[in-house]
């Protein structure tokens, strides 16, 4: 199994503990990931109000560097919107003749082009079809125990094109939720809209949404999440959606829970980074979910740090 | 909306027309059945319904289209586009409207388009984005001093987590070439 890796801004930046999970867990379950060179941001959801042709350039000049120095191997992408933009292109421009062309007369201004042969695979797409529950479920060595997990699949991995789960009712987390030794906790915002950038310049509106999914996970011990920017405004803004009805919820990546399960530690895991994960909430989910407690000294240092 | 009033039938400019075309064509076959807003999670939130706002292109009410802030409310959950039965990228159409209302520019698009600017220019500058910088673009084009101050808080948290970065070159002027075909080819600043 090997993938061109695309991690996105997200994962450079505020997201990086999903980055560095996301390679950890990958590189367990036997996969190699070829991070794509040079790769550049896909637009996200701010191109496409300012430019049809970019909303499509921006994520082909990715793919088109896949498809002329990568053998044209899958792409693996964990964020949930890159993931969608990429895909977007294979689907909506390709075949399409006169936006086809029109894609590559602005990737020819950087000496590229796109044939549309190169695969976009989201990294759940890749765990439950290449990988498989069953092959974790074998590797896991530390198992959650009973952890009541909240799958939150949000938007763009789902609609509008569904590729590798129900976008009604998504459930391709269950399996490995439960692999890890994890209780799936049943709840019905699995595949709501978090406001995504709604968050910056109406924050209003969007805190409206976070806070019903919070409180919809009243009682999951963690809300697990597959998209940087689901978990932050479901982490970051969780002070002003307790106001608004929500609760307070540990919010995780699915990659940092896997990481957990198959033996790796909270520190290489960087459960440090997650805003919801206070020394508190960390010392309640170890306890409840792990065999080791955390050391006390540990959760020492994580205090003075967060 | 202050001083003339354009009837449907009235010309728009070419930049508009452009775009309406394409928007007229994306929801023409609409047939107003509100699935779209029973769907949408932000309709608490828009002044004209999605609905109702597919009708005003299908008769190219530009200037109430302009006036509403119902497509700035979009987040691009792709909801109402899964389950339109007549199979419409509604989402897309609401892109569009957020395009469109660039062109014209108004008070509205200004505050709400910031953000994606804000982002594109960041874009254009490093090729990858960077969270401080969009932030300080962002703040530049709101020109609100309060502002900054309501993400403090945020920053602040953030900052102690270790999640903030300083800017850097990035990728450099990577993007810049595709950038200014694209600004060729379509038109737009």
């Amino acid at each position: 199994m090997r993938y061109a890796y695309y991690p996105g801004c997200s994962l450079t930046e505020s997201a990086r503990e999903y980055d560095v999970s996301t390679r950890a867990v990958m590189q367990r379950l036997g996969a190699e990931l070829v991070e794509i060179p040079d790769w550049t941001c896909c637009g996200a959801s701010a191109a496409e109000p300012v430019s049809k042709l970019m909303n499509y350039a921006l994520p082909a000049r990715n793919l088109a560097i896949v498809e002329k120095e990568m053998d044209g191997i899958d792409v693996l992408v964990p964020c949930a919107a890159c993931y969608l933009n990429l895909l977007k292109v294979n689907r909506e421009v390709v075949g399409d003749r006169h936006l086809h062309g029109q894609l590559n007369e602005v990737l020819a201004a950087s000496g590229l082009s796109y044939r549309g042969d190169v695969r976009v695979r989201h990294l759940i797409d890749v765990l439950k079809n290449d990988v498989g529950a069953k092959i974790v479920e074998q590797k896991v060595t530390d198992g959650l125990q009973g952890m009541k997990l909240a799958p939150y699949y949000g938007c763009q991995i789902l609609r509008p094109y569904p590729v590798f789960d129900e976008p009604g009712k998504p459930v391709s987390m269950e399996p490995f939720i439960k692999a890890m030794g994890g209780e799936v906790f049943d709840w019905s915002m699995r595949n709501r809209c978090c406001g995504a950038s709604l968050m910056v310049g109406h924050p209003e509106v969007a805190v409206k949404s976070v806070a019903a999914i919070l409180a919809d996970a009243e009682g999951a011990d963690a809300i697990v999440t597959v998209c940087p920017l689901c978990q932050m405004n479901l982490e970051a803004y969780q002070g002003r959606a307790v106001r608004e009805g929500g609760k307070f919820v540990p919010v995780l990546y699915l990659t940092q829970l896997l990481g957990l399960a198959l033996g790796l530690d909270q520190e290489s895991m960087q459960l440090d980074k997650n805003l919801t994960l206070t020394p508190a909430a960390r010392r309640d989910i170890a306890a409840r979910a792990w065999a080791e407690p955390v050391p006390e000294s540990e959760t020492e240092t994580a205090g003075a740090k967060g | 909306m202050s001083g003339a009033v354009r009837k449907t039938w009235s010309p728009a400019s070419e930049e508009y027309q452009a775009i309406l075309g394409g928007l007229r064509e994306t929801v023409g076959a609409c047939m107003q059945c509100g699935t779209c807003t029973a769907s949408c999670p932000n309709w608490h939130a828009m002044d004209v319904t999605p609905r109702a706002m597919w009708r005003m292109i299908q008769f190219g009410m530009l200037d109430e289209i302009l006036a509403s802030r119902t497509f700035w409310m979009c987040s691009a959950c792709y909801m109402c586009t899964l389950r339109c039965p007549r199979g419409l990228k509604l989402t897309s159409a609401m892109a569009a409207l957020k395009r469109l209302a660039r062109v014209d520019g108004n008070a509205e698009a200004r505050r709400s388009g910031a953000f994606y600017e804000a982002f594109m220019d960041d874009v254009e500058a490093h090729g990858r984005v960077q969270e401080t910088g969009i932030m300080q673009r962002y703040f530049l084009k709101r020109k609100n001093p309060a502002l900054p101050l309501s993400f403090l808080p945020l920053g602040v948290k953030m900052l102690r987590k270790g999640k903030i970065h300083l800017p850097s070159k990035g990728q450099g002027g990577v993007l810049m070439p595709m950038f200014a075909k694209a600004r060729e080819m379509e038109g737009w600043t």
